[in-house]
């Protein structure tokens, strides 16, 4: 009991101290975190039936989409017949995964683009965002690991693949990609996203759902195995060492052409003007011997 | 230099003196011994440091590796930065150095040189004449026709070869394989690459097929392809198509080509009608689909209208249909030449040449009585009339792109005057 008050006591000369508030308000928190943490309900989507799913979906779906999307997710016009939010009716699982995951919805502004940035929701909520958009109407399911997985495939099998690959990505992918997967331009301030480094389910997913502008590679259009080997032809650039150097985005002469005109031949223009820019003169007579 | 001999009009004297040249200062090298040593050492330092670049040039060729096993330096290739750094260093070291050389030691003192007349001297061309008219003479070249004409005529054979060489590449002309392509009536529509055939269920609204004409993929009884080589080439370029599945309230079909989809789905040429790029930058949005080379963009779901860019007409349009195993086909040839324009190509459209004609004739007159009759600037009245192609060229306007007709786009741009009946 000494001790204790001794201890205390010690403490107490610091009550006064310059941190000592700071230090209080950081035990609190913890206190209450972990209390929160210990008492809380235990999350109940891993058990959860599809029902409440959907129910849970519908929810995250009321507060978070329907304003663009619908309260049915059936789409909404604006008074002047633009398109607000296209409708989600028969747009599957799928699409949900893809948009949300990626962070491409929600939208923070309408625009011609809807870029990728850090995802907004948990992967539960997404799945029972998903689990409601599909009950709305038959569409692509969330594709399974085995449609777009490499692995299992033999070293042959996969070089064959690389190489169907590669040609349907080439016919079917480079106009708006590039072919070298590092995306480009697209009417009106849109641009195709480079989809180097995608993580296979999103670009599976991309082919299947064809997201904003981008059109469908459906199943029926494109078979699963072909997708599956336009993933491998993706994952087959991403290994393939780059040594040349400072991409400047890959698109070709334009980049390219303007560096060498502003700064390479712009620098050498510089370099001759300080030439004849500077020299020194002496005020001496020279010395004849 | 005060006076000036002619009617040059120029003043008898020249009205601010001649004030000759400046006087010359000199450079610190010029005067001081010790700045001259140091400017020489350091020209040598450059031209040594230039000997460096080369020799480790040489060394990092033999040295780094390339290929399996790549030496990298900063996530660079470390052979191809230190090639280009080592090169460069010693060619801009060298050329350093020999600047340095000629501003700090080479004499920099400014002369003056004054010009000589760029006429030979009276002697040199007497003469120059003289030998001339000598070697007339002596020649004969006057006197003897026979040889000189014989000489002129072979002469001007030497220079037959030349065209025949050069102009061999204009030839033969492409006679009416710019009208035609390998599409036929039945031929099915396969996909690009896997050149599997298409069902119209298995494509949903918002679907893009890079497609191509059945035959490029057909075999014989041993597996190799019929049409191989260049002819494929040239059979591909042509027949490249893309296949669209648009939700079929949103589409207006073309005049006249209200039955070439189906369900939706219609089959446009792959190629732009400007200068031939291909095109699939398609948004299914919009419907519309975008040329990467000029940005000409048609309207796929408004019969290939083009909305913007360089193009003067729409992409041609196939006319599709189902066989009897459910698989797209073609319900026959493009009806108009696909791809850029050509010099003849509006010409032989509107005199519509008998074998460019299919086997039932546009219903010319029908078309023709749609087109409001246009005032026409009053002709000489001695039975004289405007020419008919003037008139067909000049006072249509086009009613897809509600542009007036220019030479270029009168034909192509309406696809009527030349097109035949759909079947």
């Amino acid at each position: 009991m000494r001790f204790l008050n001794r201890s205390a006591g010690r403490l107490s000369r610091h009550r006064r101290g310059p941190l000592a508030g700071l230090l209080v308000l950081m035990l609190g928190l913890l206190l209450t975190g972990g209390l929160y943490t210990a008492f809380s309900p235990v999350q109940a989507s891993d058990s959860a039936s599809n029902e409440e799913l959907v129910a849970e979906g519908r929810e995250l779906f009321l507060t978070n989409c329907a304003f663009c999307h619908g309260q049915s997710g059936e789409g909404v016009r604006t008074i002047d017949g633009n398109q607000l939010g296209p409708s989600l009716i028969g747009v599957g699982a799928a699409a949900v995964d893809f948009q949300v995951n990626t962070g491409r919805m929600p939208l923070m502004q309408p625009g011609q683009q809807a870029p990728r940035k850090a995802p907004t929701f948990s992967e539960e909520e997404t799945a029972a965002m998903a689990a409601y958009v599909a009950s709305l109407g038959p569409g692509p399911a969330v594709p399974d690991p085995s449609d777009y997985s490499l692995e299992g495939m033999s070293d042959e099998e996969r070089q064959e693949a690389i190489v169907r690959g590669g040609q349907i990505f080439l016919t079917n992918c480079t106009a708006c990609h590039n072919f070298t997967g590092g995306g480009g331009a697209m009417p009106r301030g849109g641009y195709a996203p480079a989809i180097l480094g995608v993580d296979p389910k999103y670009v599976y997913e991309a082919m299947l759902t064809g997201p904003q502008s981008m059109p469908n590679f459906s199943n029926g259009n494109l078979t699963p195995d072909a997708k599956r080997d336009v993933i491998a032809y993706l994952e087959s650039i991403e290994e393939n060492p780059d040594y040349g150097g400072f991409g400047m985005g890959g698109l070709g002469p334009v980049s390219e052409g303007l560096f060498a005109w502003v700064v390479g031949i712009g620098g050498l223009v510089g370099f001759c003007v300080w030439i004849a820019a500077h020299t020194t003169r002496s005020t001496k007579d020279k010395v004849t011997a | 230099m005060t006076t000036r001999e002619g009617d040059d009009n120029l003043p008898e004297k020249a009205p601010v003196p001649d004030p000759g040249l400046p006087d010359h200062t000199w450079r610190p090298t010029d005067v001081d011994e010790a700045a001259e040593r140091r400017a020489e050492r350091q020209i040598a330092t450059l031209f040594g440091l230039s000997a460096l670049c080369a020799v480790l040039f040489v060394v990092s060729y033999v040295t780094l590796d390339i290929g399996e096993v790549t030496t990298t330096f900063g996530g660079l290739g470390a052979s191809n930065l230190a090639l280009g750094l080592s090169l460069a260093g010693s060619l801009l070291f060298l050329g350093i150095g020999i600047i340095h050389w000629a501003r700090k030691l080479m004499a920099d003192h400014e002369i003056v040189e004054m010009r000589h007349p760029a006429r030979s001297s009276d002697e040199d061309r007497t003469e120059t004449v003289a030998a001339l008219n000598l070697g007339i003479h002596e020649s004969g070249i006057g006197r003897r026709p026979l040889v000189r004409n014989s000489l002129l005529g072979a002469l001007g054979l030497l220079a037959l070869p030349v065209p025949v060489v050069l102009l061999r590449d204009l030839g033969p002309l492409p006679g009416d394989s710019l009208e035609k392509t390998i599409w036929a009536e039945g031929m099915r529509v396969v996909r690009d690459v896997t050149g599997t055939p298409i069902r119209p269920a298995e494509l949903q609204v918002g679907d893009l097929v890079n497609a191509e004409p059945a035959a490029l993929f057909e075999t014989d009884d041993e597996g190799e392809p019929l049409i191989e080589g260049v002819q494929l080439q040239v059979e591909k370029s042509k027949g490249a198509v893309i296949v669209v599945r648009i939700e079929p309230e949103e589409i207006t079909p073309g005049e006249g080509r209200e039955d070439w989809g189906v369900d939706g789905i219609l089959c446009y040429s792959k190629i732009c009608t400007h200068v031939g790029c291909p095109i699939s930058l398609y948004e299914r949005t919009t419907h519309h689909v975008l040329c990467p080379c000029h940005q000409s963009t048609f309207d796929l779901a408004d019969a290939a209208r083009v909305v913007f860019g360089p193009a003067a007409r729409p992409l041609p349009q196939l006319a599709l249909a189902v066989d009897s195993e459910g698989y797209l086909v073609a319900q026959a040839d493009f009806d108009e030449p696909v791809g850029p324009s050509y010099w003849e190509r509006d010409s032989r459209c509107a005199s519509t040449p008998a074998r460019w004609r299919r086997a039932t004739p546009p219903p010319r007159p029908r078309r023709r009585s749609r087109v409001p009759p246009v005032p026409l600037p009053p002709g000489p009245t001695t039975g004289w009339a405007w020419p008919r192609r003037a008139r067909s060229s000049c006072a249509r306007s086009s009613p897809t792109t509600g542009r007036s007709c220019s030479v270029r786009s009168r034909c192509g741009a309406s696809s009527s005057c030349c097109s035949p009946a759909p079947s």
